[in-house]
């Protein structure tokens, strides 16, 4: 799960770990009064989860409270477009007023899961080059990335601060701060389930202090259960309406931009399902995986999500029965397909458990759609009917 | 001999009581399975169908002789179930269980080392060998007794695929689903180097998926330690990057993780290489034949 930079720095803070002051606005007004409140320079930032924001014009400088108020008028409600957000560019809702800092110097820090089999363990990374993507610096100079693993049980050690401390140029009074911020990053990994810590950039202002000024949070989406305060975070404007409406239902829907909508179940033969259809020549609009233990009404709902996005031309269903029985699924399918009046050309390919009854239910029901014993076959007749 | 699960394994469920507990040890019963005991914390004296059930995995071992423990707990109490397991000794422990926090399964892997026991999972499948049994989801159906050894990532692929083969007459000594979380007990590379010193088989099909570096890492294995031939897929040539596809593991993240750097990988390391997964079966057909 991702939560906001604002949501972000009030977990730093609470946590020990310098931010700057701020306040967030969902209006100009807001914005006013919080500049007022902080009586000084502001930085007005733009809160959508993606990262960019600054290239994409959503972090602007305000002198006064008149200015915060003039500039967040400008980003609150605007497509903001970055470099991950996709063309389409995600609508800001609402801002972070903050106090602007004169920069001295720029560094990275972050900690995550390093999955890898030779680790398998929380890692921090530290890089002189601040303010870029790490993944350039990584790319270009990976030689200004100094990383350092942490060992499950004996846990953080002040040497592992001394070394990442070593990496950048800081004073001996600075280090001291880093190690406290180092420490104290490592505590709320542990104690939040956090799957990413980043803090790009850790900034040395022209007073010579340490401070976060930007901060992104993810959270292990399997942590979550026991951690209601950090789940009270989520924020679905972010998320795409149909997702939500998935995410209620149980089924694990991705809106993709292609015009053959599928339905599978098991995550890796949708993902397959996907690879065929661009193979046959068509493109996926969506990855949708109905689970292991679908009931009907499950099928139902993920069918009227599917169709509900407007680009789909043909729905391509391809279930391997296991746990989830096929003639569950043929309930499912017409079910829906009488409830919501469904006009889309549709392929079914049913395989594994109950097939038989599936197959015979599906038959039977005058429901309209073109059979495909094979998996590639599926595909092909899917991509057929949208040309 | 087939691997991991075989004529030697008694199987203790933890968590048989529960209703997916009780339907997957049933299941297993149909094929064969030899499952000796069950466990629930304050469910022991009950039983399920004659298979007794006990309070821990202890007195399991002690009084069924079980060496090997499926998981079917609910994710918060999983880690715990894992580490009773280990105390008690069992050999393998499959663990089944979607949604294990990746933290807990960073102790995990630490209360593992040298203590003797191996784990699957978890979020996986479990493991059939055909005609000595299964724990976990793979249906009864599609599978055959005979020379293939399978490891996967995934559940629903991987039951395609082993259909496949048993459609061509092709049998399987083992089949494995090792999850599709960012951290598993057993990596492709553990469960290779069981398949490359098994007798019985002869070919190996892996399967694996964005995102990580698993399949990376079993290319470099398999160049360096693995003799029999391997046809392998990679589910997820068309996600999106940045979009976790399902499993926990299964995302592109930094420009790393992609179907293509895998098959890169693959195919330099003398794999051979299938982007149509409707043609696995066919393509191991074609090396056994060849053999």
């Amino acid at each position: 799960m991702k939560i906001h930079e604002y949501q972000a720095k009030e977990l730093l803070r609470a946590y020990g770990i310098p931010v700057p002051r701020g306040r967030f606005a969902a209006t100009p007004d807001e914005a006013r009064r919080a500049a007022e409140e902080l009586s000084c320079r502001t930085v007005i930032k733009a809160q959508i989860h993606s990262g960019g924001r600054g290239k994409g014009g959503g972090v602007k400088p305000a002198d006064s409270p008149d200015e915060a108020s003039a500039v967040a008028g400008k980003i609150i409600g605007m497509q903001l477009v970055t470099h991950q957000t996709g063309p389409e560019g995600k609508k800001v809702r609402r801002v972070l007023v903050e106090e602007a800092s004169e920069v001295q110097k720029e560094f990275y820090l972050s900690l995550l899961v390093d999955r890898s089999r030779k680790r398998e363990c929380i890692v921090f990374m530290v890089s002189e080059a601040g303010g870029m993507e790490i993944e350039k610096v990584a790319a270009d100079t990976p030689e200004k990335i100094v990383s350092c693993a942490v060992h499950p049980v004996v846990g953080f050690s002040p040497f592992q601060a001394r070394k990442l401390a070593a990496a950048l140029p800081l004073s001996a009074e600075q280090r001291k701060t880093f190690t406290d911020i180092v420490r104290n990053l490592y505590r709320l990994f542990l104690d939040k389930d956090c799957s990413l810590v980043e803090i790009n950039p850790l900034a040395i202002t022209a007073d010579g202090r340490l401070l976060a000024l930007d901060a992104k949070v993810d959270f292990d989406d399997d942590g979550l259960y026991r951690h209601p305060e950090i789940k009270a975070l989520r924020d679905q404007d972010e998320e795409a309406p149909l997702e939500i409406e998935a995410k209620n239902a149980s089924v694990n829907y991705i809106k993709l931009d292609g015009n053959v909508g599928c339905m599978v179940n098991g995550a890796g033969l949708a993902m397959t399902t996907m690879d065929m259809i661009k193979m046959a020549g068509g493109e996926p609009a969506n990855f949708l995986d109905v689970g292991g233990g679908a009931s009907p009404e499950q099928i139902e709902k993920a069918f009227k999500i599917l169709t509900s996005d407007p680009n789909v031309k043909c729905i391509l269903v391809n279930i391997f029965g296991g746990i989830l029985r096929c003639d569950r699924v043929s309930a499912g399918l017409i079910q829906a397909a009488k409830n919501i009046e469904m006009k889309l050309p549709m392929v079914v390919r049913l395989q594994g458990t109950n097939v038989d009854e599936g197959r015979k239910m599906l038959n039977e029901s005058g429901l309209r759609f073109t059979v495909a014993e094979g998996l590639y076959e599926a595909a092909e007749k899917a991509v057929a009917l949208v040309k | 001999m087939a691997i991991l699960l075989d004529e030697k394994s008694r199987v203790v469920i933890q968590g048989i009581t529960g209703s997916e507990g009780s339907f997957h040890t049933r299941e297993a019963v149909k094929m064969g399975t030899s499952i000796v005991a069950g466990v629930t914390p304050g469910k022991g004296g009950a039983n399920l169908d004659g298979i007794p059930v006990y309070d821990g995995v202890a007195e399991a071992v002690e009084k069924q002789k079980a060496n090997v423990a499926g998981i079917l707990t609910p994710a918060a109490f999983t880690s715990d179930a894992v580490f009773e397991a280990i105390e008690a000794g069992v050999e393998l422990i499959i663990c089944l269980t979607e949604g294990v926090p990746v933290q807990e399964m960073i102790k995990v892997k630490q209360a593992l080392k040298g203590s003797g026991a191996r784990m699957i999972g978890p979020n996986c499948p479990g493991i059939t060998t055909p005609g000595v049994g299964k724990v976990g989801f793979m249906p009864n159906f599609i599978h055959k007794k005979g020379n293939v050894g399978v490891i996967s990532r995934s559940g629903t692929l991987t039951y395609e695929v082993i259909w496949q083969l048993t459609n061509l007459g092709i049998g399987q000594s083992t089949s494995v689903g090792i999850g599709g979380d960012p951290i598993v007990g057993s990596g492709f590379t553990d469960i290779l180097a069981l398949f490359e010193a098994d007798p019985e088989t002869e070919a190996i099909v892996m399967i694996g998926e964005i995102g990580g570096t698993a399949e990376e890492e079993a290319a470099e294995f398999i160049r360096s330690q693995v003799k029999k031939p391997v046809v392998s897929f990679i589910a997820g040539r068309t996600a999106p990057p940045g979009r976790r596809m399902g499993h926990a593991g299964a995302i592109i993240s930094g420009g790393r993780g992609t179907a293509a750097d895998k098959f890169k990988a693959l195919e330099n390391a003398g794999v051979a290489v299938e982007r149509n997964p409707a043609e696995i079966g066919q393509r191991i057909a074609e090396i056994l034949k060849i053999k």
